[in-house]
């Protein structure tokens, strides 16, 4: 049998690991604010699923599914700024998702609780993680390329709006994973600090991404031993180490 | 002027054909038809908003369209867009930009000394381990030609080649195309805002105002009456036309 604390590193430090390489890319794309709003949407699905006693993964990841799709949508069919319709309806989702959620796991729901993870947890997160790099890995050149010139890519048969739905989907993955470590509230910051932290140190594309991932399982595993030490809430706890990771970015910026 | 009456025997490598494009109720483009021969240079010249970038994406089948447009089966087209923006601090060299294309060394090497860049000390210093964000505008354009031509395409489309460079810049690039056109046989199809240019570089000339304004060799094409109907009627008394003697 594992140990708690140990099963809850591994979780953590894979989901961050995730979190870090994806967030490279929604970094690029200047996605950060998107990514953070976006988890605040899984609040009524978490609440959903704690309603009806099913796995609160399936219900974060059904409305952020949903979100994402309309997010797709609205930057395909309308020119209105998409930045102000993530704005008004992921907000309005936090509130319903709020008064949705039973009070006593409102808070676990908000900023998450990685002391709750049991290995069945660990067979979910596992898997998808690592399909979810391998997948991502596979489709950075049209990713990379798209956000550089989305024509040039076109022009070199590469399907642009095909991978960036993908993606799309994959972000809503590693968020509804992410809920566990940090809560809706701070999971933006998991795709955010490390990969901005990254991008201080690198002149490569290939040392970027890698230390995206390095600096996200830190940040994770870091914030995590730090609260099994000092019995803190872990959800705040990892978000601060991304931080100081972020504030020492600075010092060796390229 | 190069000579192209020789090569019209052969099959065209292009060849467009009531070509019209709309946005929802909003025409674009109207019944343009033209051809384009192995080794032509065409500039495609027009005001803002007459539909040149929207004639590229068209060929390059980007959009719906109307009307035919066939390339010759075997014709392998590189694009080159006028659009493209990259941050300082995006991090990607010129390495890996490279490798999006081929990670043969050279490959790589062959393409950068056919734009002009051939000092291997800079080449390894300050070309490939650079970003791509840190380049001039100059040498941004070398680069993405160098990177067009990296897997020998039978033709370049060129959107605003010049956009953003410096004069002295314009000419070098100008000269490079030309260049690689007479080394490579190279169609190239580029759209240009630089009548001056267009009588210096290019073997045939399309006018565009949503509709086809002119169509044929510079000099007999471009004339006060289709200058007339791009540019409005101050154009044909004050448009900057120079005429080059000094020319070989």
């Amino acid at each position: 049998m594992i140990h708690p604390s140990l099963l809850q590193l591994v979780i953590g430090g894979f989901i961050g690991v995730g979190a870090g390489y994806v967030g490279a890319f929604m970094i690029l794309r200047r996605m950060a604010l998107v990514g953070d709003a976006l988890s605040h949407v899984a609040l009524p699905g978490l609440a959903l699923a704690l309603l009806l006693n099913f796995n609160p993964f399936y219900g974060a990841f059904a409305t952020l599914f949903i979100a994402v799709i309309g997010v797709w949508a609205l930057e395909r069919k309308t020119s209105l700024s998409s930045e102000t319709l993530v704005g008004i309806f992921f907000t309005t989702a936090l509130a319903l998702g709020i008064l949705l959620t039973p009070e006593p796991e409102l808070l676990e729901a908000l900023f998450g609780d990685i002391s709750k993870v049991t290995l069945s947890d660990a067979y979910i997160t596992l898997p998808v993680v690592l399909g979810m790099i391998a997948i991502v890995a596979a489709i950075s050149k049209t990713l990379v390329l798209g956000t550089i010139s989305k024509e040039l890519t076109q022009s070199m048969g590469l399907k642009v709006n095909r991978v960036n739905f993908l993606f799309l989907l994959l972000v809503a993955l590693i968020v509804a994973l992410g809920i566990k470590v940090t809560g809706t509230l701070l999971m933006g910051a998991l795709v955010i600090i490390p990969a901005t932290a990254a991008r201080n140190i690198s002149i490569t594309f290939s040392r970027y991404a890698a230390a995206a991932a390095v600096f996200g399982g830190l940040t994770s595993i870091g914030g995590i031993w730090i609260a099994q030490q000092y019995a803190l809430n872990p959800g705040p706890m990892v978000v601060l180490a991304g931080g100081i990771i972020f504030l020492i970015s600075l010092f060796f910026k390229k | 002027m190069w000579y192209t009456g020789a090569m019209s025997e052969q099959e065209p490598i292009l060849s467009v054909n009531q070509l019209s494009v709309a946005f929802e109720a909003h025409q674009v483009l109207k019944d343009v038809s033209f051809e384009v021969q192995p080794g032509d240079v065409l500039a495609i010249v027009g005001p803002n908003g007459a539909g040149k970038s929207v004639l590229f994406r068209s060929l390059l089948n980007l959009i719906p369209f109307a009307g035919v447009i066939s390339w010759a089966p075997d014709a392998r087209v590189s694009y080159i867009p006028q659009r493209f923006s990259i941050d300082q601090d995006f991090p990607l060299t010129v390495r890996e930009f490279f490798h999006f294309k081929s990670k043969n060394k050279q490959d790589i090497l062959a393409a950068l000394h056919s734009v002009g860049i051939t000092n291997e000390h800079h080449i390894q210093h300050h070309i490939l381990n650079q970003r791509v964000g840190w380049l001039s505008g100059g040498q941004l354009q070398r680069i993405l030609i160098a990177w067009s031509i990296i897997d020998k395409p039978d033709v370049i489309l060129l959107d605003e080649p010049t956009a953003g460079i410096d004069v002295g810049g314009e000419e070098t690039i100008y000269n490079l195309i030309k260049k690689l056109h007479d080394e490579r046989k190279l169609t190239i199809i580029m759209i240009s805002h630089d009548l001056d240019i267009v009588y210096r570089y290019a073997t045939n000339v399309l006018c565009l105002n949503k509709e086809m304004v002119c169509y044929g060799v510079p000099v007999e094409a471009l004339d006060a009456e289709a200058l007339k109907k791009m540019y409005g009627e101050a154009s044909v008394y004050s448009h900057p036309h120079k005429h080059h003697h000094s020319e070989p």
